[in-house]
């Protein structure tokens, strides 16, 4: 026996003869199952975002209600905590280490973008001696965990002289330091056929000007995917700062934020959240921004032909 | 303008598979030379080493007075169609066409001027604004050959630039090529053209000269009438002309002194002329006879193959009949006018060959020996 019933909603409530016993049935259990399906999604979802939404409605507590009451809503909305923290118990103000963030991250950026697609750009293009090695070991730092090499790093940087300066942040991903964001860019580029570049040459460009004028273009996806990733995980890293700045005046956000919990002895938990929240700022605007080519940038990555 | 020349020229990969085997060809300044044979006969190699975008390991080439060997594929004055196009993607048809001019930094109005020539004689003046993306088939294909003509090149490289268009518009694109071609010849610019192609019908409408590659050996160069008259060896008579030639092995004997062909229990007298060029008198023999060159007859006739007939395909124009002679299938053209009824299937028919149109291939070297003392 075969029946076939027509379940698109449109064309059962264009019929003008009632719904059969069937019908009904079918349709009340296709609701059903949505409902719990969005019901679902959505209790999860919350549970996802609950300590996001709780954070920015506690920024806006005073410091008494944030354990009295475990509603997310403040009963007396102020904005002290941002005042306050924002002024900081050190002689300078979350400005200045909002500053000290930028300067660290904008020339890490850059460095990471160019060179990143150089040395992807050898990789997936060129044949030379020993390559199969060396990308044997830019796969193995991959692998690598870098607890492993933060006392030999730190030991070379001090005896370089760098300790307390930008320098041991910015130098190692301004020649390809992140094995991540290479490996990512020649999965890329392999994806994208040769022809341009053979295009290009025939045109007359060398090397370098194929690189500039056609790969790159080409490759801005993924250039901007690597962009935003080392934007948001230099925003968030802390171990790095931690380990290499000593004074206060060069601290970036992410120590400052834990300088505020340890001067005193009673924290101010409204402060430190809502410099949290102003934290947390930058990554989120910079994402939504550039969220178009991100996930085209990560999600044509492999498939792309 | 200028003539290319390749001398014993070879190609070895790393592993040691050697691609290309010492082949010479001249190609005559103004002269559209084709490139065909099945795939992964190293037509493509050959004009990829050509362009300098494969090294070669052995041998010259020539453009002009010029060794190009180590010379980079920007400096050897040649331009390249690509088959699936190669435009720049993120750039417009305007500075897709001018990319290489602008490279070398030449004076804007130039630029302008060129890029308004070459559009209007390819006429995509309205797409100049576009993306690739927005482009059909056949316009992305336009503007490519635009990007290779507004560099004044002296040899112009297709690698296979049709094969991605449907049947319709291959067609007009073949005519249009070979219009711009004649055109620029008229112009007193004349362009000398290497032209990839696996598709016969190409090669023998677009090509001056057509050279057939087989396993990276040239198996001949010749025009196409020459090609199809007068094969050199059992592959290109294969190759070229659809359907492909009838090739089976017979047995030459002489008995009382008149060569013939045994097929199995058949024999077919070979006609006078033929016989005598021969160099020799008996012995296995490639029999080819091309379809078109195959007259159906009533059973019994003189100097024909019998056989039934297994297929029978109706084209409208004409009648494929795919006919069984002693376990070997022969394939014979017939116009459909010419035949009082259509054969069926089972019915048995005899194939009466033009005498001499008959090919005889070694076989063992496979050379067509019919052709000896013409």
């Amino acid at each position: 026996m075969t029946a076939s019933f027509d379940l698109n909603p449109h064309r059962l409530l264009e019929k003008k003869e009632p719904a059969t016993a069937m019908e009904i049935k079918l349709r009340r259990r296709s609701r059903i199952s949505s409902a719990i399906r969005y019901g679902v999604l959505l209790v999860f979802g919350l549970i996802m975002l609950y300590p996001l939404i709780w954070l920015i409605g506690a920024s806006f507590k005073t410091n008494a209600e944030i354990f009295a009451s475990p509603s997310f809503w403040p009963s007396e909305p102020t904005l002290s905590g941002y005042i306050k923290g924002w002024q900081t118990s050190t002689p300078y103000t979350f400005g200045r280490f909002f500053w000290n963030t930028f300067l660290i991250i904008t020339p890490k950026v850059i460095g990471t973008a160019i060179s990143c697609t150089l040395v992807a750009y050898g990789f997936a293009r060129f044949e030379f001696p020993g390559k199969r090695i060396l990308f044997a070991t830019v796969i193995a730092t991959l692998l690598l965990p870098n607890v492993v090499t933060r006392i030999p790093q730190y030991l070379l940087f001090r005896d370089i002289g760098w300790l307390d300066s930008f320098l041991p942040l910015w130098v190692p991903s301004a020649v390809a330091g992140d094995a991540f964001f290479v490996f990512m860019l020649i999965q890329f580029l392999r994806a994208i056929p040769r022809d341009m570049e053979e295009a290009a040459r025939v045109d007359g460009a060398n090397t370098l000007q194929t690189l500039v004028y056609i790969v790159v273009p080409m490759l801005a996806p993924a250039i901007i995917s690597v962009c935003l990733f080392q934007f948001m995980w230099t925003m968030n890293d802390f171990l790095g700062p931690l380990i290499y700045i000593s004074s206060v005046d060069k601290y970036p956000v992410s120590l400052a934020l834990k300088l505020s919990i340890d001067t005193t002895e009673a924290f101010d938990w409204n402060q430190i959240l809502a410099m949290s929240v102003l934290a947390l700022a930058p990554s989120l605007t910079v994402f939504f921004l550039a969220q178009k080519y991100f996930i085209e940038g990560i999600s044509t990555g492999g498939v792309k032909g | 303008m200028a003539e290319l020349q390749l001398k014993s020229v070879e190609k070895t990969y790393g592993s040691g598979f050697k691609a290309v085997h010492g082949i010479d060809l001249t190609v005559e300044e103004g002269e559209f030379m084709v490139l065909v044979g099945p795939s992964g006969c190293a037509k493509s190699t050959t004009l990829r080493m050509i362009a300098g975008l494969e090294t070669i390991t052995g041998g010259e080439i020539r453009i002009g007075e010029r060794v190009v060997n180590d010379l980079v594929p920007g400096k050897r004055g040649i331009a390249m169609v690509f088959q699936n196009y190669a435009l720049y993607p993120h750039m417009k048809v305007r500075n897709n066409l001018s990319f290489g001019l602008r490279l070398k930094g030449r004076p804007r109005p130039e630029i302008d001027g060129a890029t308004q020539d070459v559009s209007k004689v390819l006429e995509i003046e309205e797409l100049l604004e576009r993306l690739p993306k927005q482009l059909s088939g056949g316009q992305a294909q336009r503007v490519a050959v635009g990007r290779a003509l507004i560099k004044h090149p002296e040899v112009f490289l297709f690698d296979e630039p049709l094969s991605n268009l449907d049947a319709k518009l291959r067609a007009s694109m073949r005519v249009r090529i070979t219009d711009l071609h004649k055109r620029l010849k008229a112009e007193g610019r004349p362009a000398t053209v290497v032209y990839v192609t696996h598709d016969q019908v190409e090669a023998m409408t677009m090509g001056d000269r057509i050279c057939v590659m087989r396993e990276g050996h040239i198996m001949q160069v010749a025009d196409p009438v020459t090609l199809y008259e007068r094969p050199a060896n059992a592959f290109v008579a294969g190759f070229i002309g659809m359907p492909e030639m009838n090739l089976v092995d017979a047995i030459l004997t002489t008995p009382d002194g008149v060569p013939h062909l045994t097929l199995g229990d058949q024999t077919v007298k070979v006609p006078e002329g033929l016989g005598e060029r021969l160099g020799i008198t008996e012995g296995p023999v490639k029999f080819g006879i091309r379809p078109q060159h195959l007259d159906v007859c009533p059973p019994d006739t003189e100097n024909a193959l019998s056989g039934t007939v297994t297929t029978v395909e109706f084209l409208g124009h004409e009648i494929n009949l795919h006919v069984g002679v002693n376990g070997e299938s022969f394939v014979a053209v017939v116009a459909s006018d010419r035949l009082s009824a259509i054969p069926t299937r089972g019915e048995t028919v005899a194939l009466k060959p033009h005498g001499n149109r008959i090919h005889l291939f070694d076989r063992h070297s496979e050379e067509n020996i019919s052709l000896a003392g013409l």
